[in-house]
């Protein structure tokens, strides 16, 4: 079986952030293998691991000036991976970033897709169902476990109210909660292997995508960017054992006690 | 341009319609255009769509076991080719909402703009959406023509009842989805839970890393039983598999906005901040005096939570 992990490198949630002059997330820093993203590849490699063959491919949208989520993707276990890297994608939104991870899936023809249900930095959480979409492909999305037999995807899906289960044939696009699996530590041989797997780097004029992409592409603007509304410090104690009793006192004079 | 009309999708639960669909019919009804809802299952919904704005409520019917994003998506898709694009649909941020929402989007080939949690008239609809743990808002809109597809977030707008007559159902055929729309629920479970839904919930109590181990959560759950509130949680306990994802507050998660917020062993990273700054007070509990969460908590105690909490609970008691 093979499986695709849409992934993203993106800058360290830890560190400060910022727009760029064109209100673009600042990406000019060190960007890292999201979090997020974590679960998908790890659970690719153990549903291909069970599968007894295949192989897990990551894909990428982004710069590839810097490959380091990539290679981290590489070294937990992937076997190559395809990153479309092109100056025109800057400003690109979630259903151009769907057009262009389409473009390149079908370039794999892979019997399933992992993606996180949404990225730590942009967040906009659809691109994964509009690529289900362009990919002709049924979609189970907020999975809390996964397992496949045969052709058909087992999902347990996440409710409001608990959770359902959901079968799919493959080939299917699923998105997984964090939290579902472990993501396995690179091993040293795991990251010395990744510096010769294979990283194919593709352009926008490579998937025929030109007019798709970017700004143009995006049919949406910014109209402005400013500072919310902030709200001030209360007070602050140093818990002396009487925090419990500080907590009660603001309850009570709050009147939820 | 002048809005001429809108379309919500109004999801139903056991048998009403959610309290986020009803904030977005609440709010669409604001600008004095015609707003239609659309809807999908077996319920009769008519009479509260109408009751908050709805004069149309296009109906999918029984989904007969499908997810609802493709049945869904390809009805609406199927509405604007008969009768034109509104100027917007209006979606909620919940799981079912957002597949909505992508897969109209797809379908459409038109852009859609999520994690909405503002809306207004400026020749257009421009919506406003936080950036940076909320402390920037970035406004954005639609630059062709429409439909635009906003997906928008629980607890952004009021839900308030017009007492409006029932709406008009009109029904909403599915169109061809092929493979697309083979994913079927089997079986739903419906997980024990006591007390109030998180995002309706006057009091929230969450637990983050400062816990230090995952069943140290359970103290977070009695605090808020004593409370006859929910528990919820940060990304980072949720990402250790500690608790499920439902619990998770933040921009990926929940909005919550409770009467008070108490927030045990959270530092306050950005993409929790966001999630709760709307609360009306924040009570944080945590051992670094530095924890950015201080910086948004009307009383803070610098405090191990180990002892802090079991001291509450010990306080709650006491009080019967």
């Amino acid at each position: 079986m093979n499986v695709v992990v849409c992934v993203k490198q993106i800058p360290d949630p830890a560190a400060p952030q910022s727009f760029d002059s064109s209100n673009y997330l600042d990406r000019s820093g060190k960007l890292i293998l999201d979090e997020a993203d974590t679960y998908g590849v790890e659970m690719a490699l153990q549903l291909v691991d069970k599968a007894g063959e295949g192989e897990v491919t990551v894909v990428s949208m982004g710069s590839a000036a810097e490959l380091a989520g990539v290679r981290n993707a590489l070294a937990m276990g992937a076997a190559k991976a395809i990153i479309v890297s092109d100056e025109a994608l800057r400003g690109t939104d979630a259903l151009g970033t769907a057009k262009v991870l389409a473009a390149a899936i079908n370039r794999v023809n892979p019997d399933l897709v992992l993606a996180a249900t949404e990225s730590s930095d942009g967040y906009t959480g659809t691109t994964p169902v509009q690529l289900a979409e362009l990919l002709g492909w049924p979609s189970i999305t907020f999975a809390k476990s996964v397992t496949i037999e045969g052709t058909t995807a087992h999902v347990s899906r996440q409710t409001e109210a608990g959770y359902d289960e959901i079968t799919a044939p493959l080939p299917a696009l699923i998105t997984v909660t964090a939290g579902v699996v472990e993501p396995r530590y690179a091993s040293f041989k795991g990251i010395m292997a990744a510096k010769s797997k294979p990283v194919d780097v593709l352009s926008v004029d490579d998937l025929g995508l030109a007019d798709q992409v970017g700004p143009v592409g995006a049919r949406q603007e910014i109209v402005s960017v400013e500072k919310a509304e902030s709200r001030q410090a209360g007070e602050k104690y140093v818990d002396d054992g009487d925090g419990a009793a500080k907590i009660v006192a603001f309850l009570e004079s709050i009147k939820v006690l | 341009m002048a809005l001429t009309s809108l379309w919500v999708v109004v999801e139903p639960s056991n048998g009403a319609l959610t309290t986020a669909s009803l904030e977005l019919l609440s709010h669409a009804r604001t600008y004095g255009v015609p707003v239609s809802a659309i809807t999908w299952g077996d319920d009769d919904v008519a009479a509260q769509a109408g009751d908050y704005g709805a004069s149309t409520l296009y109906h999918v019917g029984s989904l007969n076991g499908s997810l609802p994003g493709v049945p869904v998506a390809s009805a609406i898709a199927g509405l604007v080719g008969a009768q034109g694009a509104p100027d917007a649909i209006l979606i909620p941020s919940s799981y079912d909402g957002r597949d909505i929402a992508g897969r109209l989007s797809a379908r459409l080939d038109r852009p859609v703009l999520t994690n909405v949690t503002g809306l207004s008239d400026d020749g257009g609809l421009v919506s406003e959406h936080p950036a940076f743990g909320g402390t920037q808002i970035v406004k954005a809109r639609f630059g062709a023509q429409g439909p635009g597809i906003f997906v928008v977030r629980a607890k952004s707008f009021a839900a308030e009842s017009a007492g409006g007559a029932s709406a008009a159902v009109v029904e909403a055929p599915i169109g061809e989805t092929g493979a697309t729309g083979s994913a079927v629920i089997v079986q739903s479970h419906v997980e024990e839970r006591t007390g109030p839904k998180l995002e309706e919930a006057a009091v929230v109590v969450s637990g983050g890393r400062g816990l230090g181990d995952a069943e140290k959560y359970a103290m977070i759950e009695e605090v808020a039983k004593l409370l006859n509130g929910a528990a919820g949680a940060s990304r980072a306990i949720v990402d250790a598999g500690w608790v499920p994802y439902s619990h998770q507050v933040g921009q990926t998660g929940k909005t919550v906005k409770p009467t008070v917020y108490i927030a045990c062993g959270i530092s306050g990273a950005t993409q929790h901040m966001v999630g709760m700054k709307g609360s009306k007070n924040i009570v944080a509990i945590n051992k670094d005096s530095d924890a950015p969460i201080f910086q948004i908590a009307d009383l803070g105690i610098v405090g191990d939570v180990h002892k802090v909490v079991p001291a509450l609970i010990e306080a709650l008691k006491a009080r019967g």
